[in-house]
Order: C-alpha cells, then sequence, then structure tokens
C-alpha cells in the first residue's frame, strides 16, 4: 500500500545485561499509515517508550540498541541508517513531542529561537522569514498572542502552553510522522482535552502519520485509529479502536481494559452519615511572595473553605492543580499552618495547638503519599518504618513490630515483607506499604494525597480496591485527593470539587456525577479523556 | 529594565552587609590579648607603664569602647581608615597602594580557573571513559591535594631556579626601568607564577564540577528535543548545554571568591608579591589593629563586590531568576 509511512518489521532492542529482561521490546510489527493515529498503550517498563525513541535513532546506546528488525520509512531502514542522514530525517521528516514540557525545552532560550531552530538547520530561510514563520506556527497552534510567547522563556508559559510550543516545534517543517510519547500525561484534564484535540486537528488537517505513545485506555479511545498493545516489549495485540476497545482478544488487553476504572458511580450500599470527625472552618491560606524591601502579589490557596468529614464516609478533594486540593488535606491534618479559620478535630479546636500539645492527636490522622519511592525511607527496613509510628507514642517495640507483621498481611503482602528494604518492592508493594505503616497508628482519619496517580492502571485497581476494602473494615474515615474524576467516583461516597483555592460543588458521587450543578464540574467531566466510550463500554465479563 | 531593578535591590542589601562587617571586625579584634601601644612599647625597649599609657592615649586607645567604636564607624563611613602608627601614614594610602597587584593576581586566577576548567570540565565529560577524561581526572586530583604554598616553592624550583624562564619573586624588575608594552610584558612573566600557584586548586574544583555538570545534562529531556530536532552533536554541547552546565560552576566560584583573599595571602608571601595579603601579614605581626581593620574591611568588600558580580552574570546567564 501506498499510504505506509512508517513499517516496524520484526524490531528487537536489547537491555543491558542485570535489566529485568534480556531485551526491551521483542519482535514487533507495526505499520503507520497517513492520516492515522496509532496508539501504542502499554503499562510502565512495557518498551513502548524505547520502541518510539527507536524510530529516531534517540536510544541511549550503546547500552540499549536495535539489534534486529527494520525500521522502514520513505525507503530508509532508520535502523541502520548513517548518524548523519538521521539528523537530516529528524526534525524534518519526523517531529517528536515529550511527556514533560517542563523539561522538554531548553530553559535558558527565549520559545521562538527553538522553534527557529529547527529551520536553522533544515532550511535555507532568511532570519525574517524564519520569525514569520515561527510566529504564524505558534498561531496554529492557537497560543494567544504569538509574537509575545516567542519572546517569552519556557518558564513563563503554563504547562499546556509550552506543550502547544513543543507541537509547533514537531511539525514546524510538516514531517510525515510526529511522534508522541505520552504528551499529555503531565497536564491537567481540561489541558489535556485541549492537547487532544489540537494534535487531532493539525493531523487531519496535514496527513500527518502520529504513533501516539500511552497508558490511557481513554486517551486511546478519544483519538486513535489503531491500537497496538505491548506487554513486557511483546506486541499481544493490535488492529482498529474499536475492535481493540470493544473486543479485545488477548488476556492481557483484557485485564488491562477490566482495570480502566470507569466514568460510573458503582453500585455500593449507601453509608449512613456519621457525625463530624474532621471539620474545616472558613480556613484562607495564602502564599506571598515577600522579600526585605519588596512586597510580591500574594497568591491566594484556600480562600475560607469550610468542609466537614464524618465518620466512616470517604470524601473527595478533586481538582487540577493549583486548585488548593493538596492545601487543604495538609491544613486539616495540621500539617500546614492557615493564616485563618478553624480546625476541629472531634470537637477540639486543633488550629493553634503547639507541635507539644497536637503531638497525641497526630496519630489519629495519618496520611498516605503520591509517590511510593519518595515516601518511604530508603535505609530502613520495611517493618521498622511501619513500627517507628506506634513506638514514638509509646507502644512497646516488640509489640509495634508483631503489629507490623499483621498489617503487611492485611494490605496483602506476606509477612516475610518485613525484613526487606523499600528498594525491593514495586511501585504498587511500596503503595501498600505505606498505606500500612499510616494504619499501624490507628487513626481516625486517613488522608490519601494522589495515593494511586503514580501507579499503573492494573495496580491503580488493586490499591483502591485495598483502600475501599480497609475502610469497611476498620471503619474510618478518608479524605482522599485526586485529580481523576473516575477514581474519585469509585472510591467517593461524596466529592468536593475544588477551584482557584475554594470548593465550587460539593455532594454525594451520584449527584455530582448525573447532576453536576456548576459549569466547572460539568467542563471536567467532559474533558474526562474517553468519557463518551466509558460511558457505553460494557463491562467485561470475567 | 526589571534586571537593573534586582540589581539595584542586590545592591541595597550590600549595605547592611558592609555595616555588619565593619561591627564584627571593631569587635572581633579587641577581643585578642595586647594592643598597638604595648607592642610598641615592648619594641621600644623601654617599657616602662607611664610610657605605655602615653602612647594608649595618642592613640586614643584609653577611650571607652563604645567612643572607640562610634568614632571608628564615623571615619569608616568618610572612607578614613585610620592611621597606621607602625608605618607612619594613613591606611587608606597604605592598602591602595598594594591593591593594585592584589586584584590583579586574584583576577588573573580567577579567570583562569572558571575558564581553564569550563573548558577540562567539558573535554573530560565528552571524552567520558577514555584515556582524556582519566588523564584530566588524575591531573585535577593533584592540582587539588597541592598546599598552594608548596606548589608555588615547587615552581620556583623548577621554572625559576632550574629552568631560568621566570622570575622567582616580586612584581617587576624595577632595576630595569621598563616602561609601557615592555613593562607590562615584564609584569605578566611576574605574575605566570603566582597566578598558578593561588588558581590551580581551584581550577581543579571546577573542572570536576563542570565535568558533573555536563554529564548530568547529557540526560536531560530538552537535550533529547534538540537532537530529536535534527541538530548536531556538537552545537547541541555549546548551543544547549553548556550554558546550562556552566549555573553550577558559577554558583561555586561566587561562593570561593572570598577564599581566594586567603589564599592569596600565603602565595604573595611565597613570591613576594607587594600586594595586600603580604601587608595583611606584617600587620598582623606588629599588632598593627588599624591596619588590620582597614585591610579586612576592604577584602569584605571585595568579597562583596565579586557576589554582586556573580549575581549579575547569574541574571544574565539565566532567565528564570528574577525579582
Amino acid at each position: 500500500m501506498s499510504d505506509i509511512v512508517l513499517d516496524i518489521q520484526d524490531l528487537t532492542i536489547s537491555l543491558p545485561k542485570g535489566a529485568d529482561r534480556p531485551s526491551a521490546v521483542t519482535g514487533m510489527n507495526l505499520t503507520l499509515r497517513a492520516g492515522e493515529v496509532t496508539c501504542l498503550i502499554g503499562e510502565s517498563g512495557s518498551g513502548k517508550s524505547l520502541a518510539a525513541r527507536a524510530v529516531l535513532g534517540l536510544l541511549p546506546a550503546p547500552r540499549v540498541r536495535v539489534t534486529s528488525g527494520r525500521i522502514l520509512f520513505e525507503g530508509q531502514n532508520l535502523a541502520t541508517i548513517a548518524p548523519r542522514d538521521m539528523a537530516k530525517i529528524r526534525g524534518a521528516r519526523i517531529g517528536m513531542i515529550f511527556q514533560e514540557p517542563m523539561t522538554a525545552l531548553n530553559p535558558l532560550h527565549r520559545i521562538g529561537r527553538q522553534i527557529e531552530e529547527v529551520f536553522r538547520i533544515h532550511t535555507t530561510l532568511g532570519r525574517a522569514e524564519r520569525r514569520a514563520r515561527v510566529v504564524k506556527l505558534l498561531a496554529d497552534v492557537h497560543l494567544p498572542d504569538p509574537e509575545k510567547i516567542a519572546r517569552s522563556y519556557p518558564h513563563q508559559l503554563s504547562g499546556g502552553q509550552r506543550q502547544r510550543a513543543m507541537i509547533a516545534m514537531a511539525l514546524a517543517l510538516e514531517p510525515k510522522l510526529l511522534i508522541a510519547d505520552e504528551p499529555t500525561t503531565a497536564l491537567d484534564v481540561t489541558t489535556q482535552a485541549q492537547i487532544l484535540h489540537l494534535i487531532h486537528e493539525l493531523q487531519r488537517e496535514h496527513g500527518t502519520a502520529v504513533l501516539f505513545i500511552t497508558h490511557d485506555f481513554g486517551v486511546v479511545a478519544d483519538i486513535a485509529d489503531q491500537v497496538a498493545v505491548l506487554q513486557k516489549g511483546v506486541l499481544v495485540e493490535s488492529g482498529p479502536r474499536d475492535a481493540v476497545l470493544n473486543e479485545p482478544q488477548h488476556p492481557y488487553t483484557k485485564a488491562l481494559l477490566a482495570a480502566v476504572p470507569r466514568l460510573v458511580v458503582p453500585d455500593r450500599p449507601a453509608t449512613e452519615p456519621g457525625l463530624v470527625v474532621l471539620e474545616a472552618i472558613d480556613v484562607a491560606k495564602s502564599y506571598a511572595a515577600r522579600g526585605l524591601f519588596v512586597r510580591g502579589r500574594a497568591t491566594r490557596a484556600l480562600d475560607h473553605v469550610s468542609v466537614q468529614l464524618h465518620r466512616g464516609e470517604t470524601l473527595g478533594l478533586v481538582g487540577e492543580s493549583g486548585s488548593g486540593k493538596s492545601t487543604l488535606a495538609r491544613a486539616m491534618t495540621r500539617l500546614l499552618g492557615i493564616d485563618s479559620g478553624d480546625i476541629i478535630l472531634e470537637g477540639e479546636a486543633i488550629t493553634h495547638l503547639a507541635p507539644r500539645a497536637m503531638r497525641p492527636h497526630r496519630r489519629r490522622i495519618q496520611m498516605v503519599f503520591q509517590d511510593p519511592y519518595a515516601s518511604l525511607d530508603p535505609r530502613q527496613r520495611v517493618a521498622d518504618i511501619i513500627a517507628e509510628g506506634p513506638i514514638i507514642h509509646g507502644v512497646a517495640a516488640k509489640e509495634a513490630q508483631a503489629r507490623a507483621r499483621r498489617l503487611l498481611g492485611l494490605v496483602g503482602l506476606d509477612p516475610s515483607a518485613a525484613d526487606r528494604y523499600p528498594h525491593e518492592f514495586s511501585g504498587g508493594q511500596r503503595q501498600r506499604i505505606g498505606i500500612a505503616r499510616a494504619l499501624a497508628l490507628e487513626p481516625d482519619v486517613l488522608v490519601a494525597d494522589e495515593p494511586v496517580s503514580a501507579l499503573d492502571v492494573s495496580v491503580q485497581a488493586q490499591v483502591l480496591d485495598l483502600l475501599a476494602d480497609i475502610k469497611a473494615k476498620l471503619g474510618i474515615s478518608m479524605l482522599f485527593v485526586t485529580h481523576d474524576l473516575r477514581v474519585a467516583l469509585l472510591i467517593c461516597d461524596r466529592i468536593a470539587v475544588m477551584r482557584h483555592g475554594s470548593i465550587v460543588e460539593i455532594g454525594p458521587a451520584a449527584q455530582i456525577f448525573s447532576a453536576p450543578s456548576h459549569p466547572y464540574t460539568k467542563a471536567l467531566f467532559d474533558a474526562v479523556p474517553g468519557a463518551a466510550w466509558s460511558a457505553h463500554m460494557p463491562v467485561p465479563a470475567e | 529594565m526589571r534586571r537593573w531593578r534586582y540589581f539595584g535591590y542586590r545592591l541595597l542589601l550590600a549595605v547592611p552587609v558592609i555595616f555588619g562587617i565593619l561591627v564584627l571586625n571593631f569587635f572581633l579584634i579587641r577581643l585578642a590579648p595586647g594592643d598597638a601601644a604595648s607592642v610598641l612599647a615592648g619594641e621600644s625597649g623601654a617599657a616602662t607603664p607611664e610610657y605605655t599609657e602615653l602612647l594608649r592615649q595618642k592613640f586614643g586607645l584609653d577611650r571607652p569602647m563604645p567612643e572607640q567604636f562610634i568614632a571608628y564607624i564615623t571615619a569608616a563611613l568618610r572612607f578614613d581608615l585610620g592611621f597606621s602608627f607602625r608605618n607612619d601614614s594613613p591606611v587608606l594610602d597604605l592598602i591602595l597602594e598594594r591593591l593594585g597587584p592584589t586584584l590583579l593576581l586574584m583576577s588573573t586566577a580567577f579567570t583562569m580557573a572558571l575558564a581553564l576548567g569550563t573548558l577540562l570540565g567539558l573535554l573530560a565529560a565528552v571524552a567520558r571513559n577514555t584515556w582524556r577524561d582519566a588523564a584530566i581526572s588524575v591531573a585535577t586530583l593533584i592540582c587539588y591535594a597541592t598546599p598552594g604554598f608548596w606548589l608555588g616553592l615547587m615552581l620556583i624550583v623548577v621554572f625559576s631556579l632550574t629552568l631560568g624562564w621566570l622570575p622567582t619573586s616580586g612584581f617587576e624588575n624595577i632595576a630595569e626601568g621598563y616602561e609601557g608594552w615592555e613593562r607590562v610584558q615584564d609584569i605578566a612573566l611576574h605574575l605566570v607564577m603566582p597566578a598558578m600557584a593561588l588558581g590551580l586548586f581551584y581550577l581543579a574544583l571546577y573542572t570536576r564540577v563542570m565535568r558533573a555538570s555536563m554529564l548530568e545534562q547529557t540526560g536531560m529531556d530538552y537535550v533529547v528535543t534538540a537532537r530529536a530536532k535534527g541538530q548536531t552533536e556538537t552545537r547541541i554541547m555549546f548551543g544547549h548545554m553548556l550554558r546550562n552546565a556552566f549555573l553550577p560552576v558559577l554558583t561555586m566560584a561566587g561562593v570561593q571568591a572570598g577564599n581566594l583573599i586567603g589564599g592569596s595571602i600565603v602565595v604573595e608571601t611565597v613570591f613576594g608579591w607587594p600586594g595586600v595579603g603580604t601587608l595583611a601579614f606584617t600587620a598582623l605581626q606588629s599588632r598593627d589593629l588599624n591596619l588590620l581593620l582597614g585591610i579586612f574591611f576592604i577584602s569584605a568588600c571585595i568579597v562583596v563586590a565579586i557576589n554582586l558580580i556573580v549575581e549579575l552574570l547569574y541574571v544574565l546567564l539565566d532567565p528564570r531568576i528574577q525579582a
């Protein structure tokens, strides 16, 4: 067929000795056609990013390299092409965008200069012409005031704006192929929807073939024409989007799809609202940029927020980055000082307690953090990590250690894990350890700050199950911070939607879902990737 | 515009710092036992208590501490750093006379360390894990571990005494009475060894920092982006990575600029360099308090000035830094 842009044949990428498997990608076959978006989906470590980088010859050679197979593009085999010829293709015939718009641009160069660089490398255009093209490109990706953006440095733009600039740069010379490596993963959900829309629009306009790397089936549902599923370096299933999403053939695809949180409220018995355990009354917090002589503008992180957490309920704090959801959670645990307002724990104001007076209350509110890699002390054994809290609060060391082992059983880990160190565990297992640590103090309130957002979907589902299970078993209350509405619906009884430091809407999960009253809540639901697909998706039979 | 305001703001911040230095200097030096009067009296051989007391009165050392302090501060604000009775001339004149050679020595050593260190670090990073990298690493380690005065003496032994290429000491060859360009050349020849003795340690340090910093930048996303644009490796290195990698080196250099003054005392003594360092050394030995205070004050001002320059450079190099 003549419209084939990229033909990957039997591609194998080897990993250095000592890696968990001999090759990152094994015998992969994939064909990309002009005007189509092909999504390569897989969990972390599946080799999807390396496969994409192999196309552009960006593997971290010589440790990781293509050992066999061909990558055919415009009659050339990119797997064996000379570096000099490869450089001519990069940026001109194949463009690429990356996951982290924060770091993918040189922080010291202006946006305009970085885009202009593409023209300087590949064309003989004059200075004025290059400048004009840059401004036009920035306008094409719908950036406001392109002249000003061109003069800006990366740190002066938002994440979404930077990603638009990256797209402008990748598409500068109208390449035949665009490789997008998780381009929306680091963005807020409404920004993600806009960027997906933009990629779709530009790709249709120019007939570009797109290789889109993602881990999110919602994104696949929104943007893909073709889907290829990668499991530990092996392509297990590929085909048109609807076929793969609605009638998956391979057990791995089925399992992945089953783990995707649906945009529905699961049937579950309504919890009887108990007494108020933890309450924030009119809490305000702002961050002022202040110097000795200069007074900066204050950023209002919490704008007089009041919220109540009842015994035995899970309250979700949902919002985009900068909405104040994490700030509120931290303020309610008194990990963060507040400017005004009150925090009440079971009828007692803890707002102004001195550190010493606060200490006995600390036990009653425990946190689970987002990053399972950074939140456990790497030099302590798991048993010591879990037992440390109880020992501080006066439990005998022996008793605390025994309790730690019981807790490991409760969170679904083998008690033998107690004698090992955190680095020996996977992300999901570490998050279980984190939960066990929080539970060791027998808290009344568990505050979970994005506890699953760093995890793969299948692991995410397991950890969410565990949290729901523990809540039911122990009857504790949970404050659940998340940016993901799907996750919030799955686990929360009530949801508070936050924006600009205020709660714009609060109510039972079912009501927020079926009848959102605030326009922002509606916008959030609309922006959830794969919203339409998710709603109609039949729940696969187990 | 904004940059200059930021710079002005930093300049303003320097004022309390310098005042703090003045205060600290005054009290620290009075903590030491004995004063100029007792030293002078002791040397004169006939040190009756009456004579010492007379000297104290003459120097104003008998007045209460607060009064001395206020007198010192008000004088300092008028750039009057007092009178050195030992040298029989105003402190400021003594220091200004010696400041030129020291600034020349320091700036040469500093510039050489920064420029060569950056270059060597870059070379080592590019040739990572080859013999060139290893050679640079060994050389830096040696420079790193060698004390400045010993290095100075060895340089004299090799280049002056054995090879006879460079003069052993001094600032210039006064006897020849050189003028104009010839004088510049003469001073430059005299400068080579002191500058090396003073700067090699820092050169080694900056080489190591630059190498590590370059290697860190290699893995950054923006480097991959530049590669994905089709940019050549050389251009990526000089156009993108160099400036990013240089920032940590500059930070370190700014912090350490002050150490150069301390180092120059030793090096100037070894090479008979007529600078502030040797002046400080003799002032210390003879308890010439006024002179010592003046030197401390001036060198503190130099450190503050160097830090301001580094700040300015930083603002120019890194657009993320703002007021």
